[in-house]
């Protein structure tokens, strides 16, 4: 499946992060078309290009925007979830840097389309980069009249807020992004209600991931059919990849949904030294890894979820044979104990439960009987916390076990680090100081 | 330090783009960091006197974000990124370095103050793995001795560029960016490198493009 350029199309040109270099390219036109037709129009078209979130869930955009009650006299707001912390996720904050417009002009079509005066950007506070790449772009649409009262004349208003995290996975979130952004202690809200009902400031709120709001301005401008050309029927269009770990050429690949991992593979040069995949997560640490076996796959929503896994964030993390799947699967765990925000129990203790267990197995000493005791407390935390970071802290240790049980069998006498020497795994190995 | 009139402006300005003013007590516990160096309690009364909540609803917030630092951070601010990926493809040999070097541990400062160091997760930048930040700002694909090279040469007061970003400032500039992110920096260095058009680049060579849409057809 070829490479199919559209929201990185024009990365190479070096003004593109300015309004006249994203103008130059088309940028803006879509705003104008979209200015002149009818809001609930334009969630039907977005409908019927069956855009998918790109921020890992697969939910259908247009659904999503349709659930925002309309004429309630409430006001209602946009937010942009822009806080890219999964670990393997760097999609979005690439977008940000080098394409910020397209998000800009996103965001005021969408809150044209679902009725929204308020806008909030909420990007993660440790890229400050993408922070000002963004405020930049906002500051000039706003020079420009796209953004403030009376929108090229159209009636409609909206003003734009670019708001800065400070460090909390869990912000990623949608309902905890919203009590982040109501200036409390980032953790999440019991759903129902659902923030198309009572989100931001319990009014009617939508949270799209920066990806999906970039697809906005290209399936308005180019139409339904255009975007349809890409993908599956479940999963229609094209999709920022983000390869990274033990290839030759790692990068962003932008292809249509479908494309399978030995064709992004091959794109990005292939495993390093010639060596093969061990193992490899299709989008995140959230979903289960897969092996060599699956490199064949169409990386669509449902072929992932087919196969046993998610799409997530579609950013591949690829993995050698000189990588331990024992330490890797500890550090994903330690993560996830870290950034638990505390406020359900399953999440809060049985993360820092599973981290301890599987710490002795990193040191070679854990009791094989601890196997099956680490499935229970992952299944203890599963479907049982508030949201879905206690679904992907029990998510990477099942997967791992499945496919690599006598890894963790052998360290129960041998410490990991005996057995995969871990320079090995360096990317720069060869040229290590150390 | 008390907080001085000029950043009691700034707050309020922070508070007044909202449709309701806590929304800005993030915003406005950078601008603390940004002239304390860190969160301090008058930084704290000052937050709290400026939205009309209590000094313990601000502490609460503060305490539980990981950037939010109530011990003093360095000049320049360290991180190293030690997830999974960057960890096992040699950040975890680039933090063990700079701990050697600089002679501190996990969030803690050197005797001179010109330093912090911080094992932080994921940076979004996997595809630049191992990852490092000084003062939040990318130096990506980092070796042990690149990475010592940077604190060397920020040591002996030498400009550093980001590799995907400005010129390094310091960590209290930054979180004054944070704040207030329209810095008059968004011009300054590259943002887009080799491997963020890896796939334009391939897809030029190979005459790969995206199906053509009509012109108003």
């Amino acid at each position: 499946m070829a490479l199919t350029p559209v929201i990185t199309e024009h990365w190479d040109a070096p003004d593109l992060y300015t309004i006249d270099g994203y103008r130059r390219f088309g940028g803006y036109r879509a705003l104008e078309s979209a200015l002149k037709q009818d809001p609930d129009a334009l969630i039907t078209t977005i409908k019927d290009s069956g855009l998918r979130g790109r921020g890992g869930a697969g939910f259908p955009t247009g659904l999503k925007w349709s659930f925002v009650p309309q004429n309630d006299g409430k006001p209602h707001y946009l937010v942009v979830n822009a806080d890219e912390s999964e670990p393997g996720a760097c999609k979005d904050i690439p977008i940000m840097m080098a394409n910020p417009h397209a998000l800009v002009e996103g965001v005021i079509i969408s809150a044209f389309a679902i009725r929204a005066s308020h806008a909030f950007i909420y990007i993660r506070g440790e890229v400050p980069n993408a922070l000002r790449k963004v405020a930049n772009a906002v500051a000039e649409a706003r020079r420009a009249g796209y953004i403030g009262d009376n929108i090229l004349g159209s009636g409609f208003n909206v003003d734009v807020v670019v708001h800065a995290g400070a460090g909390a996975y869990i912000c990623g979130e949608e309902t905890a992004l919203l009590d982040s952004l109501e200036g409390f202690r980032g953790q999440p809200r019991l759903k129902p209600p659902f923030p198309a009902v009572a989100g931001l400031y319990a009014s009617p709120t939508v949270i799209n991931n920066v990806e999906t709001i970039c697809n906005i301005p290209y399936i308005v401008d180019r139409g339904v059919d255009w975007f349809r050309q890409f993908g599956t029927e479940k999963s229609p269009g094209f999709k920022v990849w983000a390869v990274s770990g033990h290839v030759n050429n790692p990068g962003i690949f932008e292809a249509p949904l479908g494309i399978t991992m030995r064709e992004l593979l091959e794109y990005a040069g292939g495993v390093r030294g010639g060596g093969e995949v061990k193992f490899w997560l299709p989008g995140g640490s959230s979903v289960p890894m897969l092996t060599a076996d699956h490199l064949d796959l169409p990386m669509t929503y449902e072929e992932m979820a087919a196969a046993g896994t998610m799409l997530g964030t579609g950013t591949p993390m690829i993995f050698d044979s000189t990588v331990s799947v024992v330490k890797a699967v500890t550090r994903w765990l330690e993560f996830y104990k870290h950034e638990s925000c505390g406020k359900c129990t399953p999440c809060r203790e049985g993360t820092y439960w599973i981290t301890g267990m599987l710490e002795t197995f990193e040191h070679g000493h854990g009791k094989e009987t601890d196997l099956d005791l680490l499935v229970s407390a992952c299944n203890q935390i599963a479907g049982r916390s508030f949201c879905a970071l206690g679904d992907a802290a029990a998510t990477p240790y099942p997967a791992a076990l499945k496919y690599f049980r006598d890894e963790f069998v052998a360290a129960t006498q041998t410490p990991v680090d005996e057995k995969f020497d871990p320079v090995a795994s360096y990317i720069y190995a060869g040229a290590a100081t150390r | 330090m008390a907080i001085s009139d000029q950043t009691l402006e700034s707050m309020r300005e922070l508070a007044a783009r909202y449709p309701k003013s806590r929304s800005a007590l993030l915003p406005m516990l950078h601008l603390v960091q940004s002239t304390e160096g860190e969160v301090t309690t008058d930084g704290i009364n000052a937050c709290a006197e400026v939205l009309g909540i209590s000094a313990a609803e601000v502490t609460g917030v503060s305490t539980f974000y990981t950037m939010y630092k109530r011990k003093p951070v360095g000049e320049h601010h360290i991180g190293v990124c030690v997830n999974t990926l960057c960890g096992l493809l040699g950040g975890d040999a680039v933090y063990d370095a700079l701990a050697e070097r600089l002679g501190v541990g996990h969030n803690e400062p050197t005797a001179d103050g010109k330093f912090s160091l911080e094992r932080i997760e994921c940076q979004a930048a996997c595809t630049h793995a191992p990852v490092m930040t000084v003062d939040w700002e990318f130096m990506d694909d980092v070796t042990p001795s690149s990475a010592l090279d940077v604190v060397d040469r920020l040591a002996r007061g030498e400009r550093v560029e980001s590799t995907r970003g400005p010129m390094i400032r310091s960590f209290q500039a930054t979180e004054h960016t944070l704040a207030f992110p329209e810095d008059g920096l968004a011009g300054e260095g590259s943002s887009v490198d080799d491997k963020m058009l890896a796939g334009l680049r391939y897809a030029k060579e190979h005459n790969m493009s995206a199906p053509a849409y009509g012109q108003e057809g």
